[in-house]
């Protein structure tokens, strides 16, 4: 990761959690969005908050950066409590809410002078933080926000969320619905952004995007289910897990079914270009069950069919996790 | 020979002096899965506006279940069906009443309807959510239910626009079952993501870039005629927009 040579955010000192949760509870009407969320944020840390719709990401998001008063636990930002100190810490945090929240009728260089403003700042003073992702669109400086692209205008939404050099940036669901490759362009920013010091909370459904950070939550319901690095997190994976992979993708719906008949199978499921067989002996030699699926998969009428033990991702570990619930 | 369920036929769209569709040729057989791939602004909203016959083109065509779009957008929209993530269905109805007002827009019978409804709460393991209102259901649920809505009057083709955006890893990969299904079926399954692991699952794909097709073929030829490891390293290769775009 290259760290730019200029001044980074107002860095905080020490080593005091930047982000701290215990026990956080909301309630809307019966359903819990959020269910005794504990979790700390590290300084200079980029921390993924994974999960579907309907995890209770946006109503963490929405707590810590004190819009949402929790009805248990409690929390704090910058060693700030969002509850009483709000005016303190909302000059502090930078955040990007997942609904484009940027005026379309102005222009891109009129929203960023207009975010400023709003924090007694200039884009001039915000310089050095917001350099390489305003660089990235000031060509477009004239251009109405509203006529830009999917992933210009998350640019522009972070570079306003960073315009007032925040020392902690929220970034909710900023890549939702945007295409594989402007994703990938706005995680090299987080990328740089981490370079230079900033801790940064980011939330998204995408599984794939878990490998950017450095440590993850994985979401479900309200609840984490796991807190860890992405390393760490896939290698939690219990059983053995097989890819398996044959000559004709057609063939896949009848091979589902046999995967699924065979007499150890626990979890079947797609996985891109192969089918993800999880073996329900724990502690079993994946090698060894793997010849013996490739066999059985041959024997069944599947030519060239193979089988391999393969190291789990961060999305077969949130499938295992998500338990029978969403099966 | 059957007839392809799409044929595209030089099919353009120009708004002004902005070319958005740039004479896009391109089958898609009867019970084929085709990824309809590209980048935000690539123009797939474009094509598939003409291709369900809500947009006419500016020039060349297409037909979709044997129907031009230009000439016979209403037997086109009767042919097909159609869901989003954006669009599904109605949120204060319950289940049954989705199913039954659907059924009724197309054209189906009251016995029909009944008849289609139990199949389809029995096949969702839903049985006891017909009197359940659909806001009430989680969304992989309810996208789930949404694709069983848009094939319920057995359409030659439907159209998926980013059908799983938001859903969880189980839900969505139950989602791509119901596809086979559909497929296997004979239904032409014709959808677009930004899961890339999803463009696997297609049959075949196709990534527009600029308004035209960049590549079209299935995911093991693709893969290996741009020798690159996975439908996503391929994406990020050819789908980078340029930096105009809009």
């Amino acid at each position: 990761m290259s760290a730019p040579a200029s001044a980074g955010p107002r860095a905080p000192v020490g080593d005091a959690p930047v982000v701290a949760a215990r026990g956080l509870g909301v309630r809307f009407g019966r359903a819990a969005a959020l269910d005794g969320v504990s979790f700390e944020v590290r300084p200079g840390e980029l921390f993924g908050v994974i999960g579907p719709d309907g995890a209770g990401k946006t109503t963490l998001f929405r707590v810590l950066v004190s819009l949402l008063v929790p009805d248990t636990g409690e929390s704090r930002v910058l060693g700030l409590d969002p509850v009483g100190d709000l005016w303190a810490l909302r000059a502090r945090v930078g955040y990007m809410p997942g609904r484009f929240s940027l005026y379309p009728d102005l222009t891109v260089e009129e929203n960023l002078r207009f975010f400023a403003a709003v924090f007694g700042t200039t884009p001039e003073r915000g310089g050095a933080l917001i350099a390489p992702v305003y660089g990235q669109i000031a060509a477009f400086r004239d251009r109405r926000a509203g006529a830009l692209s999917g992933g210009m205008k998350q640019k522009l939404a972070l570079s306003c969320a960073l315009v007032h050099r925040p020392e902690v940036l929220f970034l909710d669901e900023p890549t939702t619905g945007v295409d594989a490759v402007s994703r990938r362009e706005f995680w090299d920013l987080l990328g740089e952004l981490r370079g230079a010091g900033l801790t940064t909370m980011v939330s998204t459904p995408y599984m794939d995007e878990a490998a950017r950070c450095d440590r993850v939550a994985l979401m479900q319901g309200g609840r984490l289910l796991e807190v860890d690095t992405p390393a760490a997190v896939a290698a939690g994976y219990p059983l053995p897990l097989i890819a398996v992979r044959v000559a004709d993708p057609r063939a896949r719906v009848r091979l589902l079914a046999t995967l699924r008949a065979y007499p150890h199978a626990h979890r079947v499921v797609p996985f891109g270009a192969t089918v993800h067989y999880t073996d329900a002996r724990p502690g079993g030699d994946a090698a060894a069950i793997a010849d013996a699926l490739a066999a059985h998969l041959r024997a069944a009428g599947f030519a060239g069919a193979t089988a391999a033990p393969t190291p789990a991702s961060v999305e077969d570990r949130f499938m295992a996790l998500m338990g029978p619930e969403g099966a | 020979m059957t007839p392809p369920a799409v044929e595209a036929r030089a099919l353009t769209r120009r708004f002004g002096a902005f070319t958005a569709v740039d004479a896009i040729t391109f089958d898609v057989a009867p019970g084929e899965v085709f990824g309809f791939l590209g980048a935000n602004g690539a123009g797939k909203t474009t094509a598939m506006r003409m291709l369900t016959g809500l947009l006419a083109p500016t020039s060349g065509g297409a037909r979709v279940a044997g129907f031009d779009v230009a000439r016979a957008a209403d037997q086109v929209k009767r042919s097909i069906g159609y869901m989003s993530q954006r669009f599904s269905l109605y949120e204060d109805l319950t289940v049954r009443e989705n199913v039954g007002l659907y059924g009724r827009v197309y054209g189906l019978r009251g016995r029909e309807i009944a008849d289609r409804l139990a199949r389809l709460l029995d096949r969702l393991g839903f049985a006891h959510l017909a009197g359940e209102r659909v806001g009430r259901l989680p969304l992989g649920w309810k996208q789930k239910l949404a694709l069983s809505v848009a094939l319920l009057h057995e359409p030659r083709v439907v159209f998926l626009d980013e059908p799983t955006g938001g859903v969880d890893p189980v839900t969505r990969r139950q989602f791509w079952e119901l596809i086979y299904e559909a497929a296997a079926g004979g239904t032409t399954v014709f959808v677009t993501t930004h899961y890339m692991d999803e463009a696997e699952y297609c049959d075949r794909v196709s990534i527009m870039v600029d308004g035209r097709i960049a590549a079209l073929g299935t995911p093991a030829e693709l893969t290996a005629r741009f020798d690159v490891a996975s439908m996503d390293e391929l994406f990020v290769r050819l789908a980078r927009p340029g930096p105009g775009a809009a």
